[in-house]
């Protein structure tokens, strides 16, 4: 336990990757009848950039092997066109000299397919989509270098606004806010990613429908979170599976700026539910969270927004394994984990039931259905602020009317 | 009313053509409809003198109460409405301009831009083109010469020595936008629009009664709302300050726009606090935020991300993410001032 964090981190991953590699990452498709690649030579991202404003719908524009260092933001603003590269880390896009706007790229068209690239060492976010139906990110690498660090990105692959998202096989490291976030969408698929070393590993916020699977989300500072927030345009967030995933050693210190909702993460969660309803965790394989490997939690800023409810409701735990961790509870967890004796056991739920605003007590309606073995913990803590004074713990699962799962997504441009 | 539209352009431009108002001695409207741009500024005919910038026959100068910061660039904006058609007049929208309506805007610097128009040289244009399709955005960068611009789909840079109206010498990176960029700022849902000409943003100095006069615009309803001059000291902070933000950053942050996902709201016309800042946490800003906690905190432009990303030359952080290489510093200190005026929560 003493080992400097950074050394246990990387022997993590390094004994992670062996073992786990293969179970995600398959070879992407080959580059038959495709058209010629984009010339390498002379300046390249005024030739991508001019590419993707020329390029019609239906077309398909491939890049070149290469690494290219890119001036400015790209963007693509034409429905149903597919952009490729060689590979992951074959065709990379480095934009540590970037000028001008935030992300590496911003796609705000429909039917739109990016695939086989890495993008790395944006200012901002790495690969955006607003607006954009039907998008499909696949065999990606979006990743800021060196240690964690406040000033990279905040998401590495950010879909927003958007119905019908598909995100699989891509690999996120190193954002100072969420590897792979969607926001405001509904109908999503995040599926056979790997999500390492960024604040939140998958972040689905203010969205309905998704469905998160097969997945590896390790030495984040959290791995998968599921917020709502107040004070947007598209909230109520609702009806998200989080199914076989492995959540592993999710330690990382925080090293979100201070300012962002995911600073508040305590460093090694698994699962944080946040405001969120019909939300469903199973038959995920966590390990060694040190903090807690799931946590169930309310909004706990003010707001002014009348039609938000900041409680977690209608949420299922159950099938996970559970293995390690609670064992070092970090963040807004500490003074907690002091008054309990310095541990927390593997589902920890604030218990909050109303907030200023509400009127008494309100239904969260949490539904345990764990082997008896496995630890839970109800902090009793009827309304925010989260004061370790209020602390009245209860080892008690509550009685509850699970809620019917909902069904798989499918995705109207995706057939499996 | 496609069809229509359609047909009467074809009727406009063989008219115009008839009148001996094509290629060469006025616009032309074969070249304003075609469906790609000309390669050539010289082709759309929208000069009559294009080395001296002197405008084309029904090619109309005007300006804004409140023009968006470029860089210190000057600009010049002209339109242009097809002879015998009309603006029809919104009161709080864009007009409605019709079909071959062609929006100008030249960007401009001169050694010091305390004379802006000493030794001026023009950097780039942008038109807006009302095609039958919708409105279309097209970049043009001019040559060393000022004689022609050339069709430039991926934007450039150009390195800009000079003196900023308040006296400083500066270096600027000026980029032109991209066309993808334009969108980014010119977004109406899914559509393309232009940010400028409504009613608030042109009612100064009679230009509205001048574009009747001119059968530019259909009608001038008395009472038609004018935008606060932000450099107007007589006018409350408070007005002046909003109407900064409405010109410089609600084109992105409406209901419709391209950062309408942040639920922040700039448009003057926006009353709800939150909407607009005050004591509303950042959501998807990530490092954009600083350390800081809320975008406005009333009383503490240092603890506001606002005033922090106007402040910030830092991609990824300065705001507005485009258009601008260094900060505004009159608006920066304008709505600071706006802040620490704010009574403290």
């Amino acid at each position: 336990m003493k080992l400097p964090r950074a050394a246990l981190a990387i022997s993590l991953a390094v004994m992670l990757a062996a073992c786990s590699q293969e179970t995600v990452q398959s070879s992407p498709p080959g580059l038959a009848g495709l058209p010629p690649p984009l010339s390498a030579e002379g300046d390249f991202g005024a030739t991508l950039q001019g590419a993707l404003i020329t390029a019609r719908p239906g077309d398909t524009i491939v890049m070149p092997e290469g690494t290219f260092a890119l001036a400015d933001p790209l963007s693509l603003d034409v429905d149903g066109v597919t952009l490729r590269g060689a590979g992951q880390g074959v065709t990379v896009l480095d934009f540590a000299q970037q000028s001008g706007a935030g992300e590496g790229l911003l796609v705000t068209s429909n039917d739109v397919t990016l695939m086989n690239f890495t993008v790395r060492d944006t200012k901002g976010d790495g690969i955006k989509s607003k607006g954009a139906d039907r998008i499909t990110y696949r065999f990606l690498t979006v990743e800021w270098s060196g240690e964690p660090d406040k000033t990279n990105g905040a998401y590495g692959v950010y879909p927003v606004e958007s119905s019908d998202v598909l995100v699989e096989n891509v690999t996120v490291r190193g954002a100072s806010d969420a590897g792979i976030y969607v926001g405001q969408s509904s109908n999503i698929i995040v599926r056979n990613s790997v999500v390492e070393f960024n604040v939140a590993g998958i972040e689905i916020e203010n969205s309905t429908g998704a469905d998160v699977y097969g997945n590896i989300a390790r030495n984040n500072t959290g791995g998968i979170l599921v917020f709502d927030l107040p004070d947007l345009p598209v909230s109520g967030g609702n009806a998200t599976r989080i199914y076989a995933n492995q959540i592993l050693a999710n330690n990382t210190r925080n090293f979100a700026p201070a300012g962002n909702i995911v600073a508040g993460v305590p460093s090694g969660t698994g699962v944080i539910i946040m405001a969120n309803r019909n939300v469903h965790v199973f038959d995920n394989a966590f390990e060694n969270n040190r903090s807690a490997h799931v946590l169930i939690t309310a909004y706990s800023l003010p707001f002014t927004d009348a039609a938000y409810n900041p409680l977690p409701r209608d949420v299922v735990i159950r099938g996970n394994t559970y293995s390690g961790g609670g064992d070092d509870p970090q963040g807004i967890l500490t003074p907690f984990a002091e008054a309990l004796g310095g541990t927390l056991p593997p589902i920890v739920w604030d218990g909050v039931s109303t907030w200023p605003g509400a009127t008494g007590a309100q239904a969260v309606n949490l539904t345990i259905a764990e082997a008896p073995e496995v630890g839970f913990l109800n902090f009793g803590i009827p309304s925010y602020p989260l004061d370790p004074a209020a602390l009245a713990p209860s080892p008690d699962r509550p009685a509850s009317t699970p809620p019917a799962e909902p069904a798989a997504i499918v995705l109207a441009h995706v057939k499996e | 009313m496609r069809a229509a539209a359609l047909l009467l352009a074809a009727l406009l431009a063989g008219l115009t053509a008839a009148c001996g108002l094509a290629k060469g001695s006025g616009p032309d409207m074969g070249v304003i409809l075609a469906e790609a741009p000309a390669e050539k500024f010289s082709g759309y005919g929208l000069f009559s003198d294009i080395a001296g910038a002197a405008p084309a026959a029904g090619v109309v100068p005007y300006d804004l109460v409140n023009p968006l910061f470029s860089d210190h660039a000057g600009k010049h904006r002209l339109v242009f409405v097809p002879g015998g058609r009309m603006a029809a007049y919104a009161g709080n929208d864009v007009f409605a301009f019709p079909v071959g309506t062609v929006l100008v805007k030249t960007f401009a610097f001169a050694p010091d831009m305390r004379a802006p128009d000493a030794g001026a040289y023009r950097v780039e244009t942008r038109l807006l083109i009302h095609k039958e399709s919708g409105w279309a955005a097209y970049p043009y960068i001019w040559n060393a010469d000022g004689t022609e611009a050339v069709y430039a789909p991926v934007g450039g840079k150009r390195t800009i020595q000079t003196i900023s109206p308040a006296g400083a010498p500066i270096t600027i990176n000026y980029a032109v936008p991209n066309q993808n960029q334009c969108k980014t700022c010119h977004q109406a849902g899914d559509a393309l629009a232009p940010i400028g000409p409504k009613a608030r943003n042109l009612n100064h100095h009679a230009q509205l009664e001048d574009w009747v006069v001119r059968g530019v615009l259909d009608r001038l309803p008395s009472g038609a709302p004018a935008a606060p001059a932000v450099y107007d000291v007589s006018l409350p902070v408070e007005a002046r300050a909003r109407a900064w933000l409405d010109i410089n950053c609600a084109h992105c942050h409406k209901p419709d726009g391209s950062a309408s996902n942040s639920g922040l709201v700039l448009a003057a016309t926006e009353t709800d606090p939150v909407k607009i800042g005050i004591g509303k946490h950042p959501v998807a800003a990530g490092r954009g935020a600083g350390t800081l906690f809320q975008v406005i905190v009333p009383g503490a432009p240092d603890r506001s991300i606002l005033a922090y990303r106007m402040a910030s030359t830092e991609p990824g952080v300065a705001m507005p993410e485009l258009g601008r290489s260094v900060p505004d510093p009159e608006g920066l200190a304008l709505v600071r001032e706006w802040i620490a005026e704010m009574e403290p929560r």
